[in-house]
């Protein structure tokens, strides 16, 4: 059972919030991450619960020195608590964010159906982001980073990432 | 249960995920192939976040000055509970393979009880991690039927892993004082509960791969007394090497 992503966040935040990346991948913000749990405005300080994407990624504490600094730019504090429960999930990427993943080069998520019949059998479901075919082949289970598996293009023959299922 | 036992508990716990995430650490640059080496670290690198999580709890449970750093680097071999199975070095990938898969599967079903535990914030670091282990789970399995199941001299090589680790895999489910008394509480797992499945998913994932359990074995234990093989030395040596050289350092 996956937990709905329904964060709440000051409206006056947004803004700022949707300048910070991540630094994997840079066209994702981290509203698209869905890694943003809370961001509150209390007396100049913001409050913010960050959630983890994998338990190990290096990203995370990028992405909290990157959100103090984007709201110091403001004139403003934060405060960040990272929060585990629920646990993040890729269902949590915004619609938004995984058109921007796909322009960028890396297959978004499938549903978990059908990214363990890719993963684990030899169905061949997830689309190449640069020529759209679905004749791809799983190369490695682990990609340049712990979230992506390492697929490769049948036709056009360029090998790319996939950012797995995580539910 | 008092903090004190609670803090033990998950030393215990978190040893096994940060001690074998130091063997596959030992492995970058060094795997096989490129796909290879980059999972083992990728493993590693999931072990050692899920590693921060339990000591992050431990230290604010401690209070005080109390790091994850001091408890990570600075205890003394025999403070460390962690299974001999996982300090077993790298003698072959045949190995790195077989440790992998006999305690990944040991994982996944400990933490699928964990995330039932009384213990919120476990419950949520375990809730976590599966979806980690999963993945691990069916690397490590894959790898298993793809050698025992491969030539000769991968099947042989995957057998002689299987008979020299599988001596280390009683010990899982031997439970410490510790690890009884947290059960008890409804804090920790009943490890006896999960050993029927692991031996039926294990038994029936080496038949697939053409391999077997050794018969008659013996088995080793100690390391959640803190008794360790003569490996945990050497390993030790390399991961506090930083702390021990440059007191208190930080990244």
């Amino acid at each position: 059972m996956t937990a709905q992503y329904a964060p709440h966040i000051d409206s006056e935040l947004v803004a700022i919030l949707e300048s910070v990346s991540d630094p994997e991948i840079p066209v994702l913000t981290v509203l698209d991450l869905g890694v943003i749990r809370e961001a509150i405005l209390k007396d100049n300080t913001v409050h913010i619960l960050l959630t983890p994407t994998y338990s190990g990624c290096p990203a995370m504490d990028v992405i909290s020195e990157d959100l103090a600094a984007a709201f110091k730019a403001k004139g403003l504090e934060t405060k960040i608590d990272l929060v585990l429960h629920p646990a993040w999930s890729t269902d949590w990427i915004s619609q938004a964010g995984r058109e921007k993943m796909q322009a960028y080069g890396i297959a978004p998520p499938l549903n978990e159906t059908h990214d363990k019949q890719a993963l684990l059998g030899d169905a061949r479901l997830i689309a190449c982001p640069q020529c759209k075919s679905t004749n791809t082949k799983l190369v490695s289970q682990f990609g340049s980073t712990a979230c992506k598996a390492l697929f490769k293009c049948e036709d056009c023959l360029e090998p790319f990432d996939y950012f797995k299922c995580l539910r | 249960m008092d903090n004190k036992d609670l803090i033990q508990y998950i030393l215990g716990v978190s040893d096994n995920a940060m001690i074998l995430g130091q063997r596959l650490g030992e492995l970058c640059g060094h795997g096989p192939n490129l796909e290879t080496d980059i999972a083992l670290t990728n493993i590693s690198l999931d072990l050692f976040g899920q590693t921060r999580s339990y000591l992050q709890y431990a230290a604010k449970l401690q209070g005080g000055d109390t790091t994850e750093d001091d408890l990570a680097y600075l205890r003394k071999e025999h403070e460390y509970k962690n299974v001999l199975l996982v300090e077993q070095p790298n003698t072959d990938f045949a190995y790195v393979i077989g440790r992998q898969f006999l305690f990944d599967m040991y994982h996944l079903l400990f933490l699928q009880e964990l995330s039932n535990s009384k213990d919120a914030q476990l419950r949520a670091i375990a809730a976590k991690s599966i979806k980690e282990v999963k993945y691990h789970v069916r690397f490590s399995g894959d790898w298993v039927k793809r050698l025992g199941d491969g030539t000769q001299e991968s099947h042989d090589r995957m057998q002689a892993a299987i008979d020299a680790l599988w001596v280390y895999t009683a010990e899982l489910f031997k439970a410490s004082a510790t690890e009884e008394f947290a059960a008890q509480n409804g804090i920790g797992v009943a490890l006896d509960k999960i050993k029927p499945e692991y031996h039926a998913r294990v038994t029936e994932l080496l038949s697939e791969a053409t391999l077997t359990i050794p018969e008659n074995p013996y088995f080793l234990s100690g390391g959640k007394q803190g008794v360790h093989s003569e490996h945990m030395g050497f390993l030790l040596s390399d991961f506090q090497y930083m702390q021990r050289t440059y007191p208190n350092m930080t990244w």
